[in-house]
């Protein structure tokens, strides 16, 4: 289905048009009742310091997001590997997955500046933070897909004496594609959060200031207007890597997504 | 005692044979099937009539050895052959591969026994034609087919192996009417061409009696075999033979010997 430009201009007008009265009450209310720019800056401020500190941001998004992206890509293939193990050695499986399970419940901030200690303040402890938060969705949700059983397609299987190794590549695997998409889309969300997390603790000693950087540093130094570009420049960079995993899945799901429209 | 085919040539020995099979889910409630006869000669069309939940799908499945009995005989196959006898299984769902086009779901049986690419495609194609597919179906997936189109192309599966026995379990149940008595003499006409051993499980009588030699009545609860007629409707069968009074009166006379099984 193709979207004409009449259709996305009616969709994305309302939301617009909320934004830049949300914007103007933002302005309203900061001269109306005159306050202090380092409690709340007003929108004009905001843009001045994201024209300021340009450089900084787009370098700082650009390496956020390459921890981000690296550790999601670290998380998913390790997740997948982890889960095929888990999915085939029964014995593995229940010794490891509950604690998999409770490890995720372990605060990430709290295992941060352990990390920061153990690997040293550089960008591998960025990404590390980043693989340690983000890989427990894929490896959950990917062993729950290779190990639900489709019970007719397994009778189909068995009937024609299908092998294990025939059994895993050619259903179990293929079986387990929607679950995978769904925990890294999960995991896509979370990494950029791990980045984030990791850059606070590496600090300023790390050459390639991340957001995570910039937020601690604006914090300290009352840059209240700055501290606003380094939260939409997080959102931002958020919502790109979900789009990204979204995309890549849809692509992916091509031929299971109509049938699972259906459901 | 299970055998497959191994068996001396002996004589009275069909294409299946069950003696006294019993076949228990759990220790604590009654066997599924219970002191259980069946006799299937080669080239037989033989229907297992019965209500939902007497245990139908059960004696097909231990047929197909995809449930082991407890106790009893059982000899699936040709006595005289040495190698195992190929079975063909239509489940009640299509159980298609949503990944795999027509063409590839098809030729799954083929692929597991690890025959050469290219026969796999021939004879796919074939049986592709046989159940009624367009060349052009090859290539479609299954979320684009009706219920209709499935259930052939599942049917086209189970005869890839070119089986000798084929074993149908309520294969036509979630279809319309008229498509149902459209598959019935489309199914009539591939064992006139193919001469397999058939056991159609139904809950339909009409269809059963259409379609087959022999019709067993299972009764609920005992898990046997408790009734038999035999329909002596000449082949090749005929739409037409549905407006017959004959056909009607043996309908309906079936209809009340299943009904008394129930008591």
């Amino acid at each position: 289905m193709k979207t004409t430009p009449r259709q996305l201009a009616s969709s994305l007008a309302p939301p617009l048009a909320l934004l830049i009265v949300s914007v103007a009450c933002w302005q309203l209310v900061v001269v109306i009742w005159q306050i202090k720019p380092y409690l709340l800056p007003s929108p004009g401020n905001v843009i001045e310091a994201a024209i300021k500190h340009r450089h900084d941001l787009v370098s700082a998004i650009w390496w956020t997001g390459r921890a981000a992206g690296l550790g999601l890509t670290i998380s998913i293939l390790l997740g997948m590997t982890t889960a095929l193990v888990f999915s085939q050695s029964r014995i593995v499986r229940r010794s490891f997955y509950p604690y998999a399970i409770a490890l995720q419940t372990v605060p990430i901030v709290a295992i941060a500046p352990l990390i920061v200690i153990w690997f040293g303040e550089g960008f591998q402890s960025v990404v590390l933070v980043t693989v340690i938060i983000s890989l427990f969705p894929v490896v959950t949700n990917v062993t729950t897909g290779l190990t639900s059983i489709d019970e007719g397609l397994h009778d189909l299987f068995q009937l024609n004496q299908a092998s294990r190794w025939q059994l895993l590549v050619k259903l179990r695997i293929p079986l387990a594609i929607p679950s995978l998409v769904t925990g890294a889309r999960t995991a896509a969300g979370l990494a950029v959060v791990g980045a984030i997390v990791g850059e606070f603790f590496t600090g300023a000693s790390v050459q390639d200031r991340g957001l995570g950087y910039h937020v601690f540093s604006a914090v300290h130094t009352l840059q209240t207007n700055l501290l606003f570009n380094c939260v939409i420049a997080a959102t931002l960079l958020g919502v790109g890597l979900f789009v990204v995993v979204s995309l890549a899945g849809r692509h992916l799901l091509g031929r299971w997504t109509a049938e699972m429209e259906t459901h | 005692m299970l055998r497959y085919g191994t068996r001396p040539l002996g004589v009275g020995d069909g294409m299946i044979s069950a003696r006294q099979i019993k076949v228990s889910f759990s220790p604590q409630r009654s066997p599924v099937l219970d002191r259980l006869d069946l006799q299937v000669q080669q080239g037989e069309f033989v229907s297992v009539l019965g209500s939902s939940g007497c245990g139908k799908s059960t004696l097909l499945k231990t047929i197909a050895g995809l449930i082991i009995p407890l106790s009893g005989e059982l000899q699936v196959g040709d006595p005289g052959s040495e190698d195992r006898t190929e079975i063909g299984f239509v489940f009640q769902d299509p159980t298609l591969l949503p990944w795999r086009n027509v063409l590839d779901n098809i030729r799954l049986p083929l692929e597991l026994r690890s025959v050469s690419v290219e026969s796999q495609l021939e004879v796919a194609r074939e049986c592709l034609e046989l159940v009624g597919l367009a060349p052009e179906d090859a290539s479609k997936y299954p979320r684009m087919l009706s219920g209709g189109m499935r259930m052939r192309v599942s049917l086209a599966r189970a005869l890839v192996t070119r089986p000798e026995i084929l074993l149908l379990d309520e294969p036509f149940a979630a279809l319309d009417d008229m498509l149902r008595q459209q598959l019935n003499e489309e199914l009539l006409g591939i064992w006139q061409e193919l001469h397999q051993t058939i056991v159609f499980v139904t809950h339909n009588v009409a269809e059963a009696v259409f379609l087959s030699q022999r019709v067993c009545l299972m009764q609920t609860g005992s898990g046997r075999l408790v009734d038999e007629v035999e329909i002596p409707f000449p082949q090749p069968r005929q739409a037409g033979l549905r407006a017959e009074a004959d056909y009607a009166r043996l309908v309906d006379s079936v209809s009340r010997r299943l009904r008394e099984t129930v008591r």
